[in-house]
């Protein structure tokens, strides 16, 4: 056992004496949240509008400082002709073009019906959509104002709450992802890469030849990287709570015992993949590209499962990380309890042992 | 004449002093061996001499050139093995034979005259298209420092060359060195193999980053009564004071 | 000149005896563009819905019916009750509810109008805004389609009729996956240049075998140009390969100048490339350069603008892309293939990544020590 201390001590130290590996791990949560927090929005907003107005009368004037005094459009320039559109949208200066035909005000007169067009760049659907429908509900709803004393009959009003997330922030997402991409980053990746650098210097024979048990190699290798593992974790859902104000609605010590037991998981499958991996860089690929890449891809951390072909979905069932977003958005979101995330989390302990029975009989049959 | 001349080199790392004040000078055409216990600073001073790390103080000359000044010049003029530099294990032997001669600078013809010549000498001609990853470590080793000394350099430095190869092939690899030489080559050699120093025109023993002494094998040898060099290195070891907290 | 072709010569066989690089090459553009292609879809489709119908009128009847219908809804069943609708919510086995309360028909016919409560599951925002953006239009034609067929006449003489025409350009089925493609070109060309180069010259740090080349008389630049132009062409044959891919699988448009986006691309992979090398100066280990690199790359992709338009981030997010590659190329290539923007159109970011690359390359040749 002290043998065993002892050589978990020196691990500890090899990690420590390099603050910049350090500083990255501890920074990489960090700087995601914020990044999400504040930057990645799902909000469409300032968006560039140009405006074409054939007939600049009071009326069209009105609509153009609604929607420009809107928050979501940015004034981006008077066009004169239709020809001008093609250049504003190849240029960048403009997504939208916003146009009144010449009759614009005289059929309000006398038809009472009025016909504006919104020209959008829709090279970016997603935004060009969010844009055309931010503008049409700007001025349905100034036109409705105009008329306020007519009201409209038939009106069905739809009025909707944002479950769990009232405010919209993108942050709710990001804590059980990153919390996931992060463990799967420190365990997984790094423990795999560290072992099979042992490996690949020449490095592990000697701590093979020495009376250390291979169990007790494997466990000093990835203990330091347990604790790393949880002390982000932790550091996550703590600035996500107070910086953020994401809720946390459940259990805490389910919280964190379902946190070690994903941990436990990543670990087991960085062990496994430097079992079959010779070099650094080949761990670093099977790492980046079979984990790191899916949990940031097909896990629902970013884009919704529901949206991906069947076939993604399936695979996306085989990773890990897919269960414990679901457990952890649970927990912390919904307050949820192990009545409703026992399936994920056995299928969780399932993964683990698969794993480390893989790892066992990989290193096994190479000391052999 | 002297091709290295070195006055007063300090080389510090923080506070550690890997050398300190050492002075010595190499002639033109010698064997000059480095010796020392690990981390003696042995290392440090090839570096320093190859333009690989930069001294803290001192006036260090390398054949003609300034290693402050003209580093570049003198990498032109010399060449390097070092205990680590195992040729690139995923170029063939020819490969690697190519590429340095590339990188001197030395015409297409030139080298495949000489690179046939070579691979005859070292009989190597039937591998020479395996990559250095499938031949064994004594054949790297001879083919390492071929290639350093391949561009017809005025000194190579050698650092632990032997490390890690069998009796058999370490006195080969003498033997190249030796053959070296006559063509005018200085070889500059560390090593902490004190049978090895018996190879060398003069020997420089280093004991924790100072010159402890300097002088023939030979004249060492008498000086210290000793039976080998061996002996003379221990009985220097034993004297120096630092030597003991260790 | 000669020195630098016989290094060249070495990098190119290297690169390509590496077992990992033939797959890197050509498996992983495959792959990932199409994968990627129909995974990063925020194109909502397949909503589940869960309704809470307590009118059970022809009316809500009608309106369930039009949701179910709508390409980007499905209509799961139907519960009596808000509080099994809620648990199914909570299990995410639907993602939003909708729940009309009874006297909705009543309301509409008396009061002429009626409420609508829709719940939806906002844990991702983006999606959550996005259901609720179509639920509205959705009901919104509903509520039109209703009042022509009960008024007969368009809303005539009671208010004003005012028809909003939308248009969309260069993408009027509005697909996602084009626009997505190009920004998935992106990620792929910067993977070249970042990390492959990179990792080849701190595996070189770490072998010794810099150190061997470092006494030799070799210019730094030297010995960094024969890093960088091979990665260069492969980066350059992968954005073909990837154009190539999109024009069979998505129908990716190509409107500009194909001569225009690959000049733009050869100065934006000098830019990746010579951070990959700085990068790799600053590094020893092949682990810690992987680890600064990743950082960096997530970090870079997720300001770029890949999902949302740079435009929304706020103000300091647009200063920090001031240096962000990514961003720049990102732009442009969406321009150049979806817009057909010509060169005056990007000439502020190619002047841009023409600047950024001296500068990166200047400091990663400088910052490349021969001498310790």
């Amino acid at each position: 056992m002290k043998r065993f201390l002892g050589f978990v001590r020196k691990e500890f130290r090899h990690i420590f004496r390099d603050p910049r590996t350090l500083g990255i791990l501890f920074g990489l949560p960090v700087v995601m949240i914020v990044l999400f927090g504040y930057v990645v929005s799902s909000d469409v907003k300032d968006i560039r509008i140009a405006i074409l107005d054939h007939s600049k009368d009071p009326t069209s004037r009105e609509i153009v400082r609604k929607i420009t005094s809107s928050g979501y459009f940015i004034y981006a320039g008077d066009l004169q002709s239709e020809k001008e559109i093609a250049e504003v949208f190849e240029s960048g200066e403009a997504k939208i073009v916003l146009m009144f035909g010449q009759d614009f005000e005289t059929r309000i007169k006398t038809e009472s019906t009025a016909s504006i067009r919104l020209v959008a760049d829709a090279s970016d659907a997603n935004s060009a959509q969010l844009a055309v429908n931010y503008a049409q509900a700007i001025i349905s709803s100034y036109f409705l104002s105009k008329s306020e004393e007519i009201s409209l009959p038939w009106q069905i009003n739809v009025k909707s709450r944002m479950m769990y997330n009232e405010e919209l922030s993108g942050v709710y997402m990001v804590v059980p992802g990153l919390m996931a991409l992060i463990l799967i980053l420190i365990s997984a990746l790094m423990t795999s890469v560290t072992i099979a650098r042992e490996k690949e210097f020449g490095t592990m024979e000697p701590l093979l030849a020495s009376p250390l048990k291979a169990i007790e190699i494997i466990l000093g290798k990835v203990t330091p990287y347990v604790l790393l593992s949880f002390v982000n974790a932790v550091t996550i859902i703590l600035l996500g709570v107070f910086v953020f104000h994401v809720p946390l609605v459940g259990s805490i010590a389910l919280l964190l015992a379902e946190s070690m037991l994903y941990i436990t998981l990543s670990l087991s499958i960085g062990v496994f993949i430097s079992a079959v991996s010779n070099t650094q860089q080949s761990a670093m690929m099977i790492s980046m590209f079979g984990l790191m890449l899916p949990t940031i891809l097909i896990s629902g951390f970013i884009f919704p499962i529901e949206n991906m072909p069947t076939i993604l979905q399936w695979f996306s069932a085989l990773m890990p990380v897919r269960w414990f977003i679901i457990i952890i958005k649970g927990i912390m979101l919904k307050g949820t309890g192990l009545a409703f995330v026992w399936k994920e989390t056995l299928i969780l302990l399932g993964m683990t042992l698969f794993f480390i029975l893989m790892a066992v009989r990989r290193f096994k049959t190479r000391l052999e | 004449m002297d091709i290295i001349r070195v006055k007063d080199l300090v080389k510090k790392f923080g506070s550690f002093v890997a050398n300190d004040h050492l002075t010595f000078h190499v002639e033109e055409g010698e064997i000059f061996g480095f010796l020392g216990a690990n981390g003696a600073g042995k290392t440090t001073v090839m570096r320093i001499l190859c333009g690989l790390s930069a001294p803290t103080s001192g006036e260090i000359m390398v054949a003609g050139y300034n290693v402050y000044k003209e580093r570049e010049k003198i990498k032109q003029n010399i060449g390097y093995m070092s205990q680590k530099f195992s040729l690139y294990e995923d170029l063939t032997v020819s490969e690697n034979i190519r590429l340095y001669a590339g990188i001197y600078g030395m015409r297409k013809k030139e080298i495949l005259n000489r690179e046939d010549e070579l691979l005859e000498r070292l009989k190597m001609e039937e591998i020479k298209n395996k990559f250095i990853r499938d031949i064994p470590l004594g054949w790297r080793q001879k083919l390492a420092f071929s290639v350093a000394i391949f561009h017809q350099p005025r000194i190579v430095f050698l650092d632990e060359p032997t490390g890690g190869v069998d009796p058999i092939t370490r006195r080969q690899f003498w033997e190249m060195i030796h053959e070296a030489t006559k063509e005018g080559i200085t070889v500059f050699v560390t090593t902490h193999y004190m049978d090895e120093a018996e190879y060398c025109d003069r020997v420089t023993i280093m004991v924790d980053g100072r010159i402890a002494d300097l002088d023939t094998p030979r004249k060492l040898k008498e000086k210290y009564n000793a039976k080998n060099m061996n002996e003379v290195f221990l009985k220097l070891a034993r004297k120096a004071k630092n030597g003991d907290d260790k | 000149m000669r020195v630098l072709l016989t290094l060249l010569r070495k990098e190119i066989k290297q690169i390509f005896r590496n077992r990992m690089m033939l797959p890197m090459i050509f498996v992983m553009p495959i792959v990932q563009l199409t994968v990627l292609v129909y995974t990063a879809n925020l194109e909502m489709s397949n909503i589940e819905v869960v309704v809470v119908d307590q009118d059970l009128s022809q009316y809500s009847r009608g309106l369930v019916s039009k949701l179910d219908g709508s390409p980007f809804f499905v209509v799961k069943g139907s519960v009596a009750s808000y509080e099994q609708a809620e648990a199914l919510l909570l299990s995410d086995d639907v993602d939003a509810i909708v729940q009309i309360y009874s006297g909705f028909e009543q309301n509409l016919i008396n009061e002429k109008e009626a409420d609508v409560q829709l719940i939806i599951n906002a844990i991702n925002a983006t999606e959550g805004s996005l259901i609720n953006v179509y639920s509205n239009m959705i009901i919104r034609d509903y509520s039109n389609n209703l009042r022509t067929e009960l008024s007969g006449f368009a809303g005539q003489g009671m208010a004003l009729n005012i028809e909003i025409i939308p248009s969309y350009w260069y993408n009027p089925l509005l697909d996602y996956k084009i626009y997505m493609f190009a920004g998935i070109l992106v990620i792929l060309v910067t993977m070249i240049g970042m990390f492959l180069s990179a990792l080849n010259l701190v595996s070189e740090k770490e072998l010794g075998t810099a150190e061997q080349i470092n006494v030799t008389p070799v210019k730094k630049y030297q010995f960094l140009l024969a890093k960088l132009l091979p990665f260069l062409m492969i980066g350059l044959f992968e954005l073909a390969f990837g154009l190539l891919i999109g024009v069979f699988l998505v129908d990716l448009p190509i409107r500009g100048s194909l001569l225009l986006l690959f000049s733009v691309a050869f100065v934006y992979l000098l830019v990746t490339l010579g951070l990959g090398l700085f990068l790799s100066t600053i590094s020893s280990t092949q682990q810690q350069m992987m680890l600064v690199a990743f950082f960096i790359w997530v970090t870079f992709i997720l300001m770029s603008g890949i999902f949302t338009p740079t435009e929304s981030m706020p103000v300091w997010a647009q200063k920090i892309n001031f240096i962000n590659p990514l961003s720049y190329f990102m732009r442009v290539i969406r321009m150049i293939l979806l817009k057909g923007s010509g060169f005056q159109d990007i000439a502020r970011d190619f002047y841009g990544l023409l600047i950024y690359s001296v500068l990166i390359l200047s400091l990663a040749i400088g910052n490349y020590r021969k001498t310790t």
